[in-house]
């Protein structure tokens, strides 16, 4: 024993030499500590803050994943959208093509068809002029066939007048003798 | 100290270890039953009843009394489990959790008013539990590395020069198996001690000079050794929290040693 340790005994008891009772009270205090918080108190809260860690894990994955599908569903929007719009364009493209062709088609079916209804017409006029120009020549003859009979059936009855007519005829002549010339 | 002082404190005697020293709690108790082991029975009690409040039912949005119980047991996890322990450390947050909770109060035991004694200001306390400690260190180190490779990894680690080991190797037998756990307990159990006596000489040198011998020229020193006692008081606190950490500290030390000996 050192003096300090004589003198700490001379005082009292030495603090460095444990009681025996103090040493089963304190493992017995440990021990049941040691049951309650260890054994029954600390899973729980373990089991509790592994599951707050899922809990906001889960909460972060989730959002993540939502906001992920949300733009992926947006893309997807996008670019039917912008499908869309140029099978829009196509089509009106298309509209204008056909609309032009089909423009042009009527002008040239509308033209033919003109020309067409004109040739008839022309056809038709020309017919009718030589119908009426046959019709016209008939009846030239005939008239002409008639004035020359009715002239001379009436030439043996009027022999005076007809004279007279040559007489007249004769005279014009000799009034106009630069036209004889 | 100066003539007129020494004539004021003539009286004066200050408290010694014999203020450690507690006689059974009544006239015929039996003689165990003293204030520190009542203390430490409620201590333990204590400690089970704010843990059960905390972490009975524990709630996912903690509330209340969680709140305080995550705290310390997020500090226990984050400040010596995990560094020292790695990936053990859950499995071992139940002994570690329970060790600072307790020791924790213990200590804390010190500065409040009535109870006022560290429980582990009597050797006994930290010394059942740096023995318990001790056991699982030994236990761990041979069970994970083999009895001579437990000794062989303490002894003789590996990448040093030959004629070293016959000065380490002493050295390491003695400091891991002989020194550590008793510093262990006496690193907790003399700041305990200490703090308390220094806690007991500033109030007795406040009560003695301002109330048994109040004099003009020793009230000044009474004034101070209330100051201090306050002072001390905060100080004490401080103390008492940081040895309940090191001491839980260094038991997570010692497992996490035999568990990875390459650490």
């Amino acid at each position: 024993m050192t003096m300090a340790a004589t003198l700490l005994a001379a005082e009292g008891e030495n603090p460095l030499i444990p009681h025996a009772y103090e040493l089963v009270v304190g493992s017995f205090a440990f021990l049941v500590v040691f049951l309650v918080v260890g054994k029954i108190l600390t899973p729980r809260i373990q089991k509790t803050l592994a599951e707050r860690t899922e809990a906001i894990e889960g909460g972060i994955k989730k959002a993540e994943d939502a906001q992920a599908e949300a733009q992926r569903t947006l893309e997807q929007y996008r670019a039917q959208l912008a499908e869309a719009r140029q099978e829009a364009a196509r089509l009106r493209e298309e509209a204008r093509e056909q609309g032009a062709q089909i423009k042009a088609e009527l002008r040239e079916e509308a033209q033919a068809e003109a020309r067409r209804i004109i040739e008839a017409a022309h056809a038709q006029i020309e017919a009718d002029r030589q119908q009426a120009l046959n019709q016209l020549r008939g009846e030239i003859g005939r008239l002409a066939t008639e004035l020359a009979s009715r002239i001379v059936g009436e030439s043996l009855e009027d022999e005076v007048r007809q004279r007279r007519i040559v007489d007249r005829f004769l005279e014009e002549l000799e009034a106009r003798p630069e036209a004889v010339r | 100290m100066t003539l007129p002082l020494m004539l004021v404190a003539e009286d004066f005697t200050a408290p010694g270890p014999s203020i450690f020293d507690f006689p059974p709690l009544w006239d015929g108790a039996p003689s165990w039953l003293t204030k520190p082991v009542l203390m430490a029975i409620f201590g333990a009690i204590v400690v089970c009843a704010l843990a059960w409040s905390a972490f009975a039912n524990p709630k996912l949005v903690p509330r209340g009394m969680q709140n305080i119980g995550e705290m310390g047991y997020q500090f226990v996890r984050d400040q010596v489990a995990r560094p020292f322990l790695g990936k053990d450390a859950e499995r071992w947050m139940p002994l570690l959790l329970s060790l600072f909770f307790l020791i924790l109060l213990w200590n804390l035991f010190g500065v409040v008013p009535l109870i006022q004694i560290p429980v582990a200001s009597h050797i006994a306390f930290p010394a059942v539990l740096a023995a318990l400690i001790y056991i699982i260190k030994i236990y761990l180190g041979i069970k994970h590395q083999g009895f001579v490779g437990y000794f062989k990894n303490m002894m003789f680690p590996a990448g040093l020069p030959k004629p070293i080991y016959v000065l380490l190797a002493p050295i390491e037998f003695l400091s891991n198996l002989i020194i550590a756990p008793f510093t262990h307990a006496v690193r907790l159990f003399a700041n305990m001690f200490a703090g308390h006596l220094i806690l007991a000489f500033f109030s007795a040198v406040g009560f003695w000079f301002l109330f048994e011998k109040l004099t003009p020229l020793g009230s000044g020193l009474g004034v101070l050794g209330v100051i201090m006692t306050i002072a001390m008081t905060g100080f004490e606190m401080f103390i008492e929290f940081l040895q309940a950490f090191l001491f839980t500290m260094l038991a997570a030390m010692y497992i996490g040693g035999s568990l990875h000996p390459d650490h």
